[in-house]
Order: structure tokens, then sequence, then C-alpha cells
């Protein structure tokens, strides 16, 4: 049946050669439509015999299917085609700015924060807080700092006016936060208290303002050399060096006795002073970085606890010191500018929440 | 305090360096400000003789020098030096710098140059060259009298500039080390030399001899008498000045100290007076006895210690006029005060270069009055800082004693016998109970009891036995606890946690082990608190949504505070106007924060500040956010830079009161956020009608021009305070972390759009809120999606559009159902006024 390969041939062809899916179409209605010439050729099975049928339906049906494939993988071309034709109209500049979101930041001092609550959470200390405010008592009769004491004179006190039961003054330290906790939680005591301290200061390296954190422990048998280890182990933490070198000297404070300032070796690098290394090295040095010492008999009994049952340390040391030991800055006084520029360059991402697994530095 | 290397040496005998002793300073608790040493530098400078001055033969203002610089220098030949200076001429005497010496004052390194044709080899220096002073008119011409230069010693030698300086910072705790004597005294006992007796110890160029001013009798020097009649001195106050020891000088000349009292006092910074008055501040360094030399011409009577009269004036040394009060104590003569007592003296009766006859105070004025005195007036003084620490009450007679007999050996004249008036007893420091094994239990350093003996011994402590005697070294250590008896010059010791500190700080602070701290078992457990965890999530959250934290200063101006309702609190003592009263509000900090930003040329300010807001009963952790400049720049697809609205501020309120976990749904909107702000856009966020969560909308045109800033700004305040405690947190949901069951509806939830007309004043909130509450059961969720007025809608009338949100429960609803709830819907709207768009 020549007839049959020769109607495959021009529908194929007639498939191959239509343009558009217009045209295509016309060859589906022409070859499978009612009228179609498959269809038609499919109408005259029925009347055949069932020899005839036999032979010839397979082939009317080879057809009519590959008629079938044929037009819709030339459907599928031209649809591909006017695709890519419509899609290369729709090109447009991507070197065109998209919308810029703003990016904000967390303050160092914030930082910085929350990595000392990381840390020493670690070591089991809690945070504690008290008010900035604070009356006489607490910042220093209860610290054992009376009125006419000499050491009122090394902090410069911020009075405040009017009458009040007890002068009132801003703190001049975070110490007061160790009597709140001290005559308001039963020992043992592990706690850092960070927050906003005052002394009437000001030039290129003090501000009227400032961010001290202090520690406190209060335990039976502990002694001088647990607040080393504890100063060791958390400086260690902070900068995240373990040759950190620390170097003790005895000093005073009103409220601990024995007392120790510590200083911290450094390492000159291209006129930098970078924590780490041995502070009597001929490319070192050591910086006061912590006050700190045994809490004094009379300030564990002022605050009604027994000095001969319990003992204990206390250690402070400058927050804003500690970022700009750790990150760098050099003017204490741009931490409270608020300039946009510095905020950005040494400000962190709202994700870098210090941990203990990814570090606490960012 | 400042003392020098050779004034340390007349109290300790060592051969210590420079660097071991300051390292050792620093260990024992006496922090070594720095060391300064003015001879180093100047070492290769040498004295040379001029031995012959030509003129230069092609410069007319040149001369070559032939200059001898010493035997050992060039083979004891002289050298070739062009020199420009004036005052260049043959015979005189001069520093010579040879080459490749670091001129110090120029900066520059000397070499072998040929200066217009003749070769020069070496420098002769001015003062300005050598560092030392201004003075650059011509070289160095030194003077032909004692000490006379001789050509090739060590210019710093001969200037006696060789003698290095500490300084170093004393704790409030030591008065004793307020005197070289007693920074001495802790270096024996640290091991670096010996303790030279009791002695006057003067520069040997004084031709002093040393002697113990404890032999009272027999006094060898013959002019000083001590039975003549001494001054009449008496105690009025005797809490104030319980001791006051007096002697009398007369016909004295006050002329200038000799060199090497001078010396030392320009070394450690003080400026040499005269004789009488160089010596009494030479003694308030060398033992920390301060002392006071009165002009007995210009006193009227005797003096006496006492109280002041309120009111009363003194022209104190300083020349500043200090009115006193009846807490002070001055010692004054008839007529008027010459001396605010411990602290200064006065100018009328100071002593002068006519002064012939002087009576010397060494009196004892205590501790606490002194301070007071100190900080009321606000004046210090080297006396000031001994006496407030505690001056060693048992040095008066010897103090007095051996600044008379400095003052007579200088001045001449005559000295008296000493009047010594005492009106009580001062306390001594008190012998301590102390056990030797603290050594270990509170300072972590186990020590042996003999180290320990030995250490309190060489710093003048002594045991004490059961006989109230003297325990000495030699006879071992007595059973604990120990009686340590405490020395004079201490009485900062009051009990045996000092006594630690002493063993331990001498023995060494770095020889105590570290000890961990005991560690719970297992991981370390959560120890921040609700208020805590809010802090951190409210600031992050922040800085997410594109804010930048900024740090503001808790005090501010009078008029700012006033800016935003005033401030409860101020300081009677402020650094300066503009930090006087602590901020009621976080907005003024920021305000000029911003203002700052933008005159720096930022185009959009987004900050925040996390701190507290200072009111009348209490600090309240506040966020403050402040919005201004550009929302969104410029833009090729968004045209115009936008500027920030309220509504900007309220999508920051109300983020951030959902991180922090506050129920944001069910939030009022209300007014009364506050004069700060815009009246009608401005709003406040309520949790039921009283409390505030947060104010946020557009500040007050007034405020921003309080602050300067010329653009619309938008701010956010959250108040962290009055946020609830998140419910629903471990604990509340009985320690577990487990969340309800997840129970997804089983059928899909149907949206229907209502088009309300209402009066321009309802608010779109009521309308929502009301349409919300229709039906509970089955609305879920009520937005609205448009506002219009204009063409259509009627004058005084807005449409408001609004999409609601209906779930179905266990089966769909019916299109009754559906017709019900749309009922109800619409009537709960017509109570509002509303009446359903057609």
């Amino acid at each position: 049946m020549t007839d049959l390969d020769q109607l495959k041939a021009d529908l194929l062809a007639a498939i191959d050669a239509s343009s558009g899916l217009d045209a295509l179409d016309a060859v589906r209605v022409q070859a499978l439509g009612k009228q179609g010439a498959v269809t038609g050729l499919l109408k005259t099975l029925g009347q055949m015999s069932p020899e005839a049928r036999q032979e010839t339906g397979p082939r009317i049906h080879g057809l009519r299917e590959a008629v079938t494939d044929a037009i819709a993988a030339r459907k599928a071309s031209l649809e591909g085609s006017a695709l890519e034709a419509k899609l290369a109209s729709e090109t447009i500049d991507l070197t065109l700015p998209a919308d810029a979101v703003p990016a904000g930041s967390v303050h160092p001092i914030s930082q910085v924060m929350d990595e000392l609550a990381e840390i020493f959470a670690d070591l089991g200390f809690a945070v504690a807080t008290g008010p900035e405010i604070e009356d006489d008592w607490h910042n220093f009769t209860a610290l054992n700092i009376p009125e006419t004491h000499p050491a009122r004179a090394m902090h410069d006190t911020f009075y405040l006016a009017g009458e009040h039961e007890q002068p009132m003054v801003l703190r001049t330290h975070t110490s007061p936060v160790q009597i709140r906790t001290m005559t308001s939680t039963p020992p043992p005591i592990r706690i850092i208290a960070p927050g906003r301290v005052y002394r009437s200061d000001s030039d290129a390296t003090h501000t009227p303002m400032f961010h001290q954190i202090e520690g406190l422990v209060i335990d039976k048998g502990l002694t001088l050399g647990h607040l080393k280890w504890t100063l060791e182990t958390f400086l260690k933490a902070y900068f995240e060096r373990d040759d950190i070198v620390l170097r003790l000297r005895p000093s005073y404070f009103p409220f601990t006795e024995p007392s120790v300032e510590v200083d911290v070796g450094y390492t000159l690098i291209k006129g930098k002073r970078v924590i780490g290394g041995g502070g009597d090295t001929a490319t070192g040095g050591w910086m006061e970085v912590l006050g700190s010492g045994m809490v004094h008999r009379k300030v564990i009994e002022a605050c009604g606890l027994d000095p001969n049952e319990w003992q204990g340390f206390a250690f402070g040391t400058g927050v804003d010191r500690l970022a700009m030991l750790k990150y760098g800055m050099d003017d204490l006084r741009a931490f409270f500018d608020g300039d946009l520029r510095w905020l950005k360059h040494y400000g962190f991402s709202a994700l870098d929440v210090p941990t203990l697994s990814g570090g606490v530095g960012a | 305090m400042k003392f020098t290397l050779s004034w340390l040496k007349d109290h300790l005998d060592t051969d210590a360096s420079v660097e071991t002793i300051a390292a050792t300073l620093n260990r024992i608790g006496i922090e070594v400000e720095g060391v300064t040493d003015a001879g180093a530098a100047l070492a290769p400078f040498r004295i040379a003789r001029v031995v012959s001055a030509e003129r230069h033969p092609q410069a007319d203002k040149l001369q070559v020098l032939m200059v001898d610089a010493g035997p050992d220098y060039n083979g004891g030949q002289p050298v070739q030096v062009v020199c420009g200076a004036p005052n260049a001429e043959a015979y005189m005497y001069g520093v010579f710098a040879p080459p490749g010496t670091y001129v110090p004052g120029s900066g520059i390194t000397i070499r072998e140059s040929a200066i217009r044709g003749v070769e020069s080899f070496g420098m002769m220096c001015s003062t300005r060259e050598l560092g030392l002073g201004d003075e650059h008119d011509g070289i160095i011409s030194l003077p032909d009298h004692s000490p006379l230069p001789v050509q090739g010693t060590p210019y710093a030698d001969y200037a006696g500039l060789n003698d290095p300086v500490f300084d170093v910072s004393i704790t409030p705790n030591r008065p004793d080390c307020m005197g070289v004597r007693g920074i001495a005294r802790d270096l024996a006992a640290a091991g670096l030399g010996t303790l030279v007796e009791y002695t006057i110890s003067f520069h040997p160029d004084a031709y002093w001899p040393w002697y113990n001013v404890r032999e009272k009798a027999g006094d060898p020097i013959p002019h000083i008498k001590l039975d003549a009649a001494p001054p009449k001195v008496r105690i009025e106050d005797a809490e104030g000045c319980p001791r006051f020891y007096a002697q009398r000088l007369t016909g004295c000349t006050n002329r200038e100290s000799p060199e090497w009292l001078q010396r030392r006092l320009r070394a450690i910074g003080q400026k040499p007076i005269s004789a009488l008055v160089d010596v009494t501040n030479y003694f308030t360094v060398d033992v920390g006895r301060p002392l006071h030399v009165y002009d007995e011409a210009k006193l009227s009577g005797s003096l006496v210690a006492r109280k002041a009269k309120p009111g009363e004036n003194v022209l104190a040394l300083n020349g500043k006029t200090y009115t006193l009060d009846e807490t002070m104590t001055v010692i004054a003569d008839d007529v008027a005060v010459h001396d605010i007592g411990g602290i200064m003296g006065g100018e009328h009766s100071g002593v002068s270069e006519t002064t012939t006859d002087v009576v010397i105070e060494c009196a004892y004025f205590a501790p606490d009055t002194i301070a007071r005195t100190g900080q009321k007036l606000n004046l210090t003084s080297d006396a000031r800082q001994r006496f407030e620490r505690g001056v060693d009450p048992c040095i008066m007679y010897d103090g007095l004693y051996m600044a008379t007999r400095l003052m007579h050996d200088i001045c001449g004249g005559t000295a008296s016998g000493i009047i010594e008036a005492e009106a009580r007893d001062i306390a001594l420091p008190q012998p301590v109970a102390y056990d030797p094994s603290l050594a270990e239990t509170l300072g972590g350093l186990a020590l042996p009891d003999k180290q320990q003996h030995e250490i309190l011994d060489s710093l003048g402590f002594w045991l004490i036995d059961d006989a109230g005697e003297q325990f000495w070294l030699h006879d071992g250590t007595p059973d604990a606890p120990w009686i340590v008896g405490v020395p004079s010059w201490r009485p900062d010791i009051d009990g045996p946690a000092d006594i630690v500190e002493e063993v331990i700080r001498i023995a060494g602070i770095d020889n105590v082990p570290s000890t961990p701290l005991p560690r719970a078992p297992g991981v370390a457990k959560p120890t921040a608190t609700p208020e805590q965890k809010l802090e951190r999530r409210l600031r992050r959250t922040a800085a997410a949504r594109g804010l930048n934290e900024a740090v503001t200063w808790s005090f501010i101006a009078e008029q700012e505070a006033a800016a935003v309702g005033g401030g409860a609190w101020s300081l009677a003592n402020p650094i300066s106007e503009d930090l006087k009263v602590m901020r009621p509000s976080l907005l003024p900090g920021l305000l000029m924060a911003a203002g700052r930003n933008l005159k720096r040329g930022a185009t959009s300010v987004r900050l925040f500040e996390l701190g507290r807001r200072y009111l009348a009963d209490g600090e309240r952790l506040t966020l403050t956010a402040l919005l201004t400049g550009d929302r969104t720049p410029r833009g090729w697809a968004s045209g115009k830079a936008q500027p920030f609205t309220a509504y900007d501020a309220k999508a920051e309120a109300l983020a951030l009161l959902e991180a922090a976990g506050a129920p944001a749904g069910n939030l009022q909107v209300m007014g009364e956020a506050g004069d700060a702000w815009h009246p009608g856009q401005s709003a406040t966020l309520r949790l039921g009608p009283k409390t505030v969560l947060a104010s946020f909308g557009m500040l007050h045109p007034a405020l921003l021009k309080a602050f300067d800033l010329d653009g619309p700004a938008a701010a956010v305040e959250i108040f962290l305070d009055a946020i609830p405690a998140k419910r629903g947190g471990a604990n509340e949901r009985g320690g577990g972390f487990m969340r309800p069951a997840y129970t997804p509806p089983a059928l899909q939830a149907v949206t229907r759009d209502f088009a309300f007309l209402v009066p321009d004043a309802l608010a779109a909130g009521d309308l929502v809120r009301a349409i919300r509450g229709a039906d509970k059961a089955a609305i879920t969720d009520a937005r609205l999606f448009d506002l219009f007025t204009g063409a259509g809608v009627e004058e005084g009338h807005k449409s408001l559009a609004i999409e609601v949100t209906l779930q179905p429960g266990d089966k769909s609803f019916t299109d009754a159902e559906l017709k019900a709830i749309a009922d109800k819907i619409v009537a709960a709207a017509s109570k509002l006024g509303a009446t359903l768009r057609g």
C-alpha cells in the first residue's frame, strides 16, 4: 500500500515544514481532524474483513501515531523557539544596582558584654545588675571606704543635687553590685556585673562615663590562687590565645585585702600593642587590665555574712578597655559619639552571637 | 612620688641596677610610672677646652676651633671643630659631641664633615642641643668656679644629671612610702640591699657627718642650744591637731640652698625657693614628714592650733585665698590664720630672703580632718597627701630636729630647744592576731613560719610573746596564732588579711600557684535572667533590622532634658553644663548623634540605643530608635528619595515587640505618646488601657528644632520593663521544650472581601478589630487592603476594604452560614457607622 507510505511521508514533511503553531494546527486538522486523511483511514477499518484489518490495521494505527508524535515534537520545538524569542525580548541590564538593604550593627560594648557573659557562664557566673544612681552606703561605706578615706579622692565622684536621706552618687564603680548581691543572695555566689560607671574625669583616655565589669565569688576556702586562675582563664578565653601572660602586682583597694592589680603582657606588632606574649620580652610590655583582691572581711561583715565562714575574691575591669585591646580602637571618646561610620566599622553583625563552640570573638 | 637613685641610696645600701629596682618596686606593690635617666642620653657628651679659635678662611660667621676633649680622646691631641657660635673663644670650657653622637635637642647625629672647605670632627653644643633648655644664642660656656670643669669629664657627671629619677605611684594605704625611707625599707625587705641605719644621710657634698638623731644628749654642733627658750605654742583643737612640736632658729640667713639640695628637688620636679623652704620640702619627701616654717617677725603672739572660725580667710602660699569653716584645723597667731593645718601655709608669714628668725612647726594633723578639709577646699599638696594617709606619729621629734639641723647648717643662727605640745594620745596601730597558715588559706601560698617571721621583721613588724615581750628572730618562731606588733608608720594594718598581704607581696605574688575554681559537673548551666535575654534579643533584632546601636551619655544638658519633659536627677558637680541632668529619655542623645551624623554628610540615619532612663522612681531599661534622613535614597527604579514615615516607626515597634514576645496582635494603638511627638502622627502601643509598651511615630517639629534638625524624624521607644514576661517559657511549660501538638485545620480557609464607607474620623484599626470580633469562631483574620477617598466617595467619608479569612471547622461552610457571617460582619461594622458599599 504505497499510498499509505506516501501519505505518511507527505504529512511528516508538511509537519516539518510548518513554520508556526497555526500552520502546524492546520496540518493536524488536515490529518487528524474529523475530516482528516488519517481519521478517514481509521474509519475504513470498520468495514474491512478481519483478515484485511489484521494486516492493514497496524499500519494505519502506526501512521496515526507517527503523525501525532511528529506534531507533538514539532509543537514543542515551535513553542521553544517562541519562548526563546520572547525571553530575548525581555533582556534587562543586570548591572543596574539592586535596592540596598540597610545593615545594622551591635555596639562593641554590648558585644563584649555578651562575650564576657558567655565566658563567665561557662565558669558558673550569673550576670547581676544594680542601680547607677547609687547611695553613698552601697558605693562607699559598705565597701570599707569611709567618708574621709583618701580612696574617695581616687574616685572623682559625681554627686546628685537635692536633699536625700543619704548622699546619692553616680556609682563610681560596679562594686556596689557586690554589696547588693551579698545582701540579697545567700552564698555561694558567683556573679559578674557589667554596666555604666561615672567619674568626673575627661581627657583622651578618660570619659566621665564608661563601662566596667565586676566579678565576685564568695564561697568557702577560696584563696588568691583561685583568683589568679579565674583571671588567667577568663583572659585566655576572651582573647582566644593560650600565650596570655599575667603579672600580678600588690596594690590597694579598700574593699579587698590582699589587693592585686593585674597586668597582661603584650607584644608590639607593627606599632600596635597585641595582647599575648611575655611583657618582659624585647618587643613586649605590660598593660594594666584588672584590679582585684580577696574580699575584705569588713565588706563581708557589712553584708551580714560571717567572714570566718565565707571568703572570696572580687575583680573589676573596663569593658571599653577590653574592647579596645581586643578589637584595636584607640580613642575611647569615639565609643559615645554615635558616628555611623565608626559604628559600622567597629560594630558587629546581629548574627555575631558569641558562642563557646564558635569562639566568643568576632 | 618621685625620688632619685642617689637619694634612695642614702637609705638603702644596694648595688642593684635601675632596672632591678624598678622591677622589684612593681613586684612588691609600688607601681613604677616611669624612670627617667637624663644622664643616659647625654653619656657621649664630654667637657672640652677650646685651645684656639681662628676665623674660618671662607666664612665670616664661622670659626675654626682646636678643642681638647681630654687625655683619653684622640690621643690627647686637640681636634678641629668648625663652629658658628658667636661666643666661641679660646680658653673657654664647653660641651663637646664627638662624631656619631645623637644630639637629643636637634634630633641629628653628628658626622665628620667639611664645612665650607674646612674639616670638622665634632660639635660644640648649646643648652638647647642637649635638650636641657631653650638657650641657643651660643654654645655652653662652663663657669670657672666650683665645680671646676675638666676636659674629658662626662658632662652628665659634671652637671649631676646622671641620677636616674623614679616616678612611683603610692597607694593610699601606704603613708610610709610617701617618703624615700619607706620605699627603701620595702626594697630591703624584698632582698635588694640593707636599710641604712636611721641617720641623717645627706649628700656627701654637703659635708654632713652621718650621725644618729636619737643621740639627743650631747649635741655635737655648738650653735644649737637646746636649752634656749623654745617658741610658745598651744593646742585648742585636740582632735584636729593632737601634737604640735616647734623649734626656733634665730639669726639665720635664708640663702639659696646648696647645689646638692637644689639638684635633688629639681630632679623630682620641685622648684628650689630658699634654704628654709627647701629643707621642709626635702624632709617631706625624704622621710614623709611635712614641716612648716614661719617668719617669726610676721607673727603676733604665740601660735595656736585651733579650729577655724566660720568665714575666716587665709591667703595661701599658692596665691589663692581660701574661706575656712569651723571644721577645719588651722595654725594661727593672735591676729590671723597662718597655716591651713597640714595642707598649706599662709603667704603672710612665709619666709623670704630677708627672714632671720623662724619658727619651725612639726605637728600631727588628724587624717580625717585633713581629708575633709582638703576635699572641701579642693586643695591638694604634698603635705596633705601625707597627713591624710597618716604621718608616722613617732618621728615628730626626730623630724623637727633633723630639719632644724639642716637649716642651721645652711643658714647659720641659733636653734632653741623643742616645745612638745601634746593634747591627746595618737592611737598607734594595734597588734594583730595572725595565724601564719593564713598565707596559704587566704593568700594561696604556703610559706614556712620562719620565712614569714623574717619578712615581717624586715618590714619593721615584730612578734610578741605571751609576756608581751618581743620574740626575736633568733628565738625561732612561736606557736600560732601569732601576735604581730605593727610599726608606727603602718596605720593601714588592722587585721590578719593585711599581714597576709605583707607576707605574700614580699615573698612574691607571682609565686602564688593558680588554683582552678571548683566546677559543677556536666555542661555549664544557663545563667541569663529573662530580663537579660529580653535585652539581648531586642538588641540583636534591632541590629538585624538595619539599625545601628549607639551608646550615648547618660547625662545631658538641662535644656535638652527640658525638651523631653525635664529630668528628675541632676548632678551637683557636673563636669560641664552639657552633661548635667540624668536623661529622662534616650531621644536627646540620639537626636544629637543624628545631628552630628547629618553634619558629617550622612544621608540616612537609623540609630538605636538600649539603655536606662533615669526617672524619679527608678532606672528604666528602654530601647529607643531614631530614623531620619532618607528612608530610601533616590533610585533608578524608585525615583525620588523617600523620607521616613510614622508607619516605618510602627513597623519597627511591632517587629521589636514581636521579638520581645509581647502579644503584638493584641496591642491597642492609642494616643498620648507625649509632648515630644507630632500630635497627629504618633501613638502608643498598649496592652490594656494602662500598660504602655511602646511609643512610636513622628517627632514634634519643636523638638527637632531644639536639637537643630531640619528634616522630619520618626522614632520608637520600647519600654522593656512594661513587656510581660514571655509566656510559655521552658519552665512555665512544665520544664520541657515540648510545643503544643501540630493540628492544621482539615479544611481550607476561605476569604471574603468587604468594602465599607466610614466617616473620616473612624480609625481603621477599630473597624478591623470590630470585624475580627464579629464571629470569633469563624473569623481568623481580617486585613485592611485598601483605603480610598475621592471620586465616588462621599465628602467626609472614606472607603475601607477588608479581606476577611474564614476558617471552617469539621465541615465546609454552607451558603447560609457564609451569609450569616457576612451579616454579623456588616452589623458589627455598622455599629461604628460603617455601611457596606454596594
